[in-house]
C-alpha cells in the first residue's frame, strides 16, 4: 500500500480516465492513455494465456490486445459496439510498451488528487490489492484507480520472467533427434 | 570562378576540401589517386588548379606532378601539393618535379582559400 | 568561423578506423615476413592520413602520437630501419592505442591517454635507439613552444627586394605577375623591370622567365610576410631583401621559417579550441553510417525511375477507366508489384556487407593470442566475401570472438603437444562464411585436440545438468558447454574464459533467430557452426493457414510441401508420428496441437505436410492450407509484449492483419514437450533412420 503515500506532481491533481469492468468503475492514469479504439478482431498468439486476445495492426505496430474482464475472472461477454480498447503505454526500467486493454465502456475522465485517494480495503474481488493504486469516491461512487504499469508487468506479462528467451532445451532435443 | 581538382585518398580531406572551395563559388572535382586524378585531368577541360596529397596508393602525388606538367593544358597551371610540416624534401621533390607551392596540413579552410586566391588569376 | 568543418568529423573517424585495420593487418604481414615496400607505404599513409586529419579536427593527443609512429615508419620505408618483430609489436600496439583514442574522441568522451603515453615513450625509446631522425622531430615539438622571438617587434619603413627569376620559374606553375600582385597587397609599391637578359626572339624559349624585378615596398612590413610571398620560388630564383630601417640584425632565415610556423600553429590551435567547444556540450553518440557502393545506389535510383513511370502510368490509366482497359491495369499492377519487390530488395542489400568486416579482426587476435600461448597457429579466412546484414555482423562479433579465442585457448595444443601427437607443429583456425538457404553459416574449426565427451560428461554430471543415467549422444554431449552453469572456474583464463560462457555465445545468436552447433572428433579437432538469418529485417515467407489463422514459414527452411499418403504413415508407439519420405523417416509436428488450435485429427491421409529443415534435419509440419508466397517484413513481437516459444515474430499482411512468423526449433521443442513422454521411443525410431 505504500504506492498510495507516493508523492507524485505535489499533490497536484492527476487526470484519470475511467472505465466501465462488470458494473464496476476503474480508473488509470490519463497520463498512460494513448488512444481508444473499437473493438477489432485480433491474431491470436498460440499458447498464450486466455487474457491475452492476440495482437493488432496499430500504425504498423503490432500490439498485444488484453481482456481485462478476463485476466482478472470476471464474467466474460460479447464485445459490442460499446466495447472499447483502450491503448495504453507502460514503462519498466528497460522497456516501453502499448497495450491494448479490452473494457466494457468507457466512463468518465476526472481530476482526483493524491490525499483524496483512500487505500484499497481487501477486496473480495479477483483483483489483487497490488494492482490497485487506491480508490476515490466520486459523485457517491466508488473508483478504484489501477497501477497499470504493475499491472502489465507484473499481472500480464509475468509469464516472461519465467521464461526469459533463449531458455529452450537444445541438447535435450539434439540428443532426442541424435 | 575556377575548376579545381583535389586528389587525396582519404575522402574526408577531399570533402573539406571541396566544402571550402565550393563555399566561394569554385567548381570542384575529386579524385581518390594519382591514377584517377591523371584520367580526369586528360578527359576534363578548364581545370585552374590542382590540389594533391602527397602519399597515395598506386600514383603518389609527385609522380603526379610530374606527369601532369607533361600534359600541354597542364604546363603552366597552379599544382599545390598538401604536404605535413616540415616535410622539407617532399617539398624539394615536389618542386623538382613541377609543383607550383604547397598547402600546409593541418587542414586551415581560411588559409586554402588565401592560396587559392593567391595562384588564381 | 564561417566554414565549419564539424560536419566532416564522422567520414575522418571511418576513414580512419579503416585505415587502422589497413595498418594493422599491413604490420601483421610484415610479422610474417612479407615486408614489401607497399605494405610499409600503406601503414605509413595510413598514420600520415590520421596524423593529417587529427589535425584539422583538433585531436591533439592523436596528432603527436601519429607523429611519431609516421617517423618511424617513414625510416622504415627509406630503408634506413628495419622492422624488426619488437617495433611490428609496438606499432600494434600503437594500433590499439590509436582505436582507443578515435573511440573517444567520436564519443565526445576524454580519452584515457595513459596507455598511449606509456606507448609514446616506447616509441621515443626506438626512436632514439637510431639518431637520424629524432632532431627533426624533436625539432618540431620544440617549435610548438618557443614563441620568445615573437616579443621583438620589426620597426622597418619599407624593403627593397631584387627579385631575379631563373629560366625555369614559370615550368612549376608559378607567376612572377601574381607574386607581385600579392606583394602590392602589403603596402605601396614601386616595381621597376629588368628585361636586359631578353634574348634576340630567333632565340627566344616562349617558356622561360628571363625578366627580373626590382621592387620597392613601403610600409612596417615584417620579413616573414615577404618571405611568405616568395616561399614556394625560392629556389627558383635569386632574392634579396634589404630592409631601408633595419631594426635589428637579419636573423637566420631557417629562424623565420619557424616563427611563421609557430604563429601559424597557435592560430590554429585557438580556432581547434573554438571549434571543439560546442561539440563538448552535445556528447551523443553518433548514429551508425554505412558506407554503399555507388553502383547499388544507382540501381536504386533506376528502380525508382521506373517505379514513377509505373505509378504515372496507372494514374493516367484511372482518370478515363473503362473495362476494355482492365488488361492494362492488370499489366501495371504487375509492374507496380514488381518495381517495390525490386526496390525493396535492392535498399534491404544496401544493409548487405561482406563478412570480411568481421573476419579482418583475427589476424590480430591470432597473432597476439598465439604469441601469447605459445603455440604456432596458422589462421585460414574463408569465404570473406559472403554478404551479411550489417546489424546481424555488428551482433555476431562478439560471439565469433569468443568461440575463436576458445579454439586458440582450449583447441588447439602447444608445439611439442602436437609434435607428440603426430600432427604439424603449426595448428590452424579456420573461420568460413557461406550461405545456406535463408541462412548465412559461418564455421569456427581447428585441427586440435577435440571435444572430450569423458570430460565433458563429467562435468555435466558434476553440475548436475544431466543424470548419470542419461544416454547422450556425442552431439548431445557436446551441446552441454552451451548449457547456462557448464563454464567453470577451472577453465577460466584471461584468454576465452573472461566470466563469460558459451552459454552467452548461444544465447546472443538465439536472439538473433539463429543457432549454434558443433561437432568434433577427438584428437582431430573441432567445429562450431553458427547459423543465423541472412538478414533481420525481411523474409520470403510461405503463407499457410491452421484453424482459422494465417502463419508464416520462412520460404528458406521449406525443403518440400506433400499430401500425405497413408502407406508411408508410421504411428509409432502411439501417437508419435513419423512420416517416411523416399529414404527418411520424418517426425510430424501436428501444428494444431502445438499451437492447442483446431480439432485433433485421427485420420491424416490427405492432409499437407511441409517437410522443413531444421539443422540439418527434417520436420514435417502438418498445417491445414497453404497459401500463397511473399515478401514479408519482420516485426519483434517483444516490442510491445513478450517472447513466444515458436513463434519468432510477426508481419503485417497485405490486408492489414497481422500474422506470426514461426520459428522451427521452437516449434520442435514444444513439440517434444507435449510428448516427454514418447521421447525414448522417439530416439528410437531416429535410430532406425534409414542409412
Amino acid at each position: 500500500m505504500g504506492d498510495i503515500k507516493k508523492p507524485t506532481a505535489n499533490e497536484a491533481e492527476n487526470q484519470f480516465l475511467t472505465f466501465m469492468l462488470a458494473g464496476e468503475e476503474y480508473g488509470v492514469d490519463i497520463l498512460t492513455v494513448q488512444e481508444l479504439r473499437g473493438w477489432e478482431p485480433t491474431t491470436p498468439i498460440p499458447n498464450s494465456p486466455s487474457y491475452v486476445r492476440g495482437v493488432i495492426n496499430l500504425r504498423g505496430v503490432v500490439v498485444p490486445i488484453v481482456d481485462l474482464r478476463d485476466r482478472f475472472n470476471l464474467e466474460r461477454i460479447d464485445y459490442g459496439p460499446t466495447t472499447v480498447v483502450v491503448i495504453v503505454k507502460v514503462k519498466n526500467e528497460e522497456h516501453e510498451r502499448i497495450l491494448g486493454i479490452v473494457v466494457d465502456a468507457v466512463s468518465e475522465v476526472y481530476n482526483i488528487s493524491e490525499s483524496d485517494l483512500q487505500p484499497s480495503p481487501d477486496m473480495q474481488g479477483s483483483i489483487s490489492v497490488d494492482y490497485v493504486r487506491g480508490l476515490a469516491t466520486i459523485e457517491n461512487k466508488m473508483v478504484i484507480l489501477l497501477d497499470i504499469n504493475k499491472l502489465v508487468h507484473e499481472g500480464i506479462l509475468s509469464k516472461g520472467k519465467e521464461m526469459p528467451p533463449g531458455t529452450g532445451q537444445p541438447a535435450q532435443a539434439a540428443a532426442e533427434n541424435g | 570562378m575556377s575548376k579545381v581538382m583535389i586528389v587525396d585518398d582519404m575522402a574526408s580531406m577531399r570533402k573539406m576540401v571541396t566544402f571550402t572551395l565550393e563555399s566561394e563559388g569554385h567548381e570542384v572535382i575529386e579524385a581518390d589517386d594519382g591514377d584517377v586524378a591523371l584520367e580526369l585531368a586528360k578527359q576534363q577541360s578548364g581545370i585552374n588548379l590542382v590540389i594533391t596529397d602527397v602519399n597515395m596508393p598506386n600514383m603518389d602525388g609527385i609522380t603526379l606532378v610530374a606527369e601532369l606538367r607533361k600534359l600541354p593544358a597542364f604546363k603552366f597551371t597552379p599544382i599545390l601539393l598538401l604536404t605535413t610540416e616540415g616535410a622539407k624534401e617532399k617539398k624539394m621533390q615536389g618542386k623538382a618535379a613541377g609543383a607550383t607551392g604547397w598547402l600546409v596540413k593541418p587542414f586551415d579552410p581560411d588559409k586554402l582559400l588565401a592560396t587559392a586566391r593567391k595562384v588564381l588569376r | 568561423m564561417a566554414i565549419d568543418l564539424e560536419q566532416f568529423k564522422g567520414i575522418f573517424f571511418e576513414e580512419s578506423f579503416e585505415g587502422l585495420d589497413a595498418m594493422e593487418s599491413g604490420l601483421l604481414e610484415m610479422n610474417e615476413g612479407g615486408t614489401n615496400l607497399e605494405t610499409v607505404n600503406t601503414i605509413f599513409r595510413a598514420a600520415h592520413s590520421i596524423k593529417g586529419g587529427s589535425g584539422t579536427f583538433g585531436l591533439g593527443p592523436i596528432t603527436s602520437f601519429t607523429h611519431i609512429m609516421e617517423g618511424l615508419l617513414d625510416e622504415m620505408r627509406e630503408g634506413k630501419r628495419e622492422a624488426t618483430p619488437e617495433i611490428i609489436n609496438v606499432l600494434l600496439e600503437s594500433v590499439d592505442v590509436l582505436r582507443e583514442l578515435m573511440t573517444a574522441f567520436q564519443n565526445n568522451e576524454d580519452p584515457d591517454v595513459s596507455h598511449m603515453e606509456d606507448l609514446q615513450k616506447q616509441l621515443a625509446v626506438i626512436r632514439d635507439s637510431d639518431a637520424v631522425s629524432s632532431a627533426e622531430i624533436n625539432q618540431d615539438s620544440d617549435s610548438q613552444n618557443s614563441d620568445e622571438s615573437d616579443e621583438k617587434e620589426t620597426t622597418v619603413e619599407g624593403w627593397n627586394i631584387s627579385f631575379h627569376p631563373h629560366e625555369g620559374l614559370l615550368k612549376t606553375g608559378n607567376d612572377p605577375a601574381l607574386i607581385l600582385r600579392e606583394l602590392s597587397e602589403l603596402g605601396e609599391i614601386t616595381i621597376e623591370v629588368d628585361d636586359s637578359h631578353l634574348p634576340p626572339l630567333p632565340d627566344m624559349d616562349p617558356e622561360a622567365c628571363y625578366l627580373s624585378w626590382e621592387i620597392h615596398l613601403k610600409g612596417a612590413i615584417e620579413q616573414d610576410q615577404i618571405t611568405e610571398i616568395f616561399e614556394w620560388v625560392e629556389d627558383d630564383c635569386d632574392l634579396e631583401l634589404v630592409p631601408i630601417y633595419p631594426a635589428r640584425n637579419k636573423s637566420d632565415r631557417r629562424d623565420q621559417d619557424r616563427r611563421v610556423a609557430t604563429s601559424d600553429d597557435r592560430r590554429q590551435e585557438n580556432r581547434r579550441q573554438e571549434a571543439r567547444r560546442p561539440s563538448d556540450k552535445a556528447p551523443s553518440k553518433p548514429a551508425t553510417t554505412i558506407r554503399v557502393g555507388t553502383d547499388r545506389i544507382d540501381a536504386i535510383i533506376d528502380m525508382v525511375g521506373e517505379l514513377v513511370i509505373t505509378q504515372s502510368m496507372l494514374s493516367q490509366l484511372g482518370e478515363d477507366f473503362d473495362m476494355s482497359k482492365l488488361e492494362r491495369l492488370r499489366d501495371g499492377l504487375e509492374d507496380l508489384e514488381r518495381n517495390s519487390r525490386d526496390l525493396q530488395e535492392n535498399i534491404m542489400r544496401i544493409r548487405m556487407q561482406p563478412i570480411s568486416f568481421a573476419f579482418n579482426r583475427f589476424p590480430r587476435v591470432v597473432h597476439d593470442l598465439s604469441q601469447k600461448l605459445g603455440k604456432k597457429i596458422r589462421l585460414e579466412l574463408v569465404g570473406e566475401e559472403t554478404e551479411m546484414d550489417k546489424t546481424v555482423m555488428e551482433k555476431i562479433n562478439d560471439p565469433l570472438v569468443h568461440l575463436v579465442r576458445n579454439c586458440l585457448d582450449h583447441g588447439l595444443e602447444t608445439p611439442e603437444e602436437r609434435i607428440a601427437a603426430g600432427k604439424d607443429d603449426e595448428g590452424y583456425v579456420r573461420l568460413n562464411a557461406f550461405h545456406q538457404g535463408g541462412n548465412i553459416v559461418v564455421e569456427v574449426s581447428d585441427d586440435g585436440r577435440g571435444l572430450s565427451r569423458e570430460k565433458i560428461l563429467g562435468k555435466a554430471i558434476e553440475k548436475g545438468l544431466v543424470k548419470e543415467t542419461d544416454v547422450l549422444t556425442d552431439e548431445a554431449v557436446f551441446m552441454l558447454l552451451f548449457e547456462a552453469g557448464f563454464s567453470t572456474a577451472e577453465q577460466l583464463s584471461d584468454i576465452s574464459g573472461r566470466g563469460v560462457g558459451l552459454d552467452v555465445v548461444r544465447r546472443n545468436i538465439e536472439s538473433l533467430g539463429g543457432g549454434v552447433e558443433v561437432q568434433s572428433t577427438f584428437g582431430e579437432g573441432s567445429a562450431f557452426t553458427i547459423r543465423l538469418p541472412l538478414t533481420l529485417a525481411v523474409l520470403d515467407g510461405q503463407l499457410f493457414r491452421i484453424g482459422g489463422d494465417t502463419y508464416v514459414l520462412p520460404l528458406a527452411s521449406i525443403v518440400e510441401s506433400l499430401q500425405i499418403q497413408r502407406d508411408s504413415l508410421g504411428g509409432v508407439a502411439g501417437d508419435a508420428e513419423v512420416y517416411r519420405l523416399r529414404e527418411e523417416y520424418i517426425p510430424i509436428v501436428r501444428l494444431s496441437d502445438v499451437f492447442s488450435t483446431g480439432e485433433h485429427l485421427d485420420d491424416l491421409e490427405n492432409s499437407l505436410l511441409v517437410v522443413v529443415e531444421w539443422g540439418e534435419k527434417h520436420i514435417g509440419l502438418l498445417v491445414d492450407e497453404l497459401l500463397g508466397q511473399q515478401q514479408v517484413v519482420i516485426k519483434s513481437l517483444e516490442t510491445n509484449y513478450e517472447r513466444v516459444r515458436g513463434i519468432s515474430g510477426a508481419t503485417i499482411l497485405g490486408d492489414g492483419t497481422v500474422s506470426l512468423i514461426l520459428d522451427i526449433s521452437g516449434l520442435v521443442e514444444i513439440s517434444y514437450s507435449i510428448r516427454d513422454a514418447l521421447k525414448p521411443r522417439l530416439a528410437a525410431v531416429n535410430g532406425r533412420s534409414l542409412a
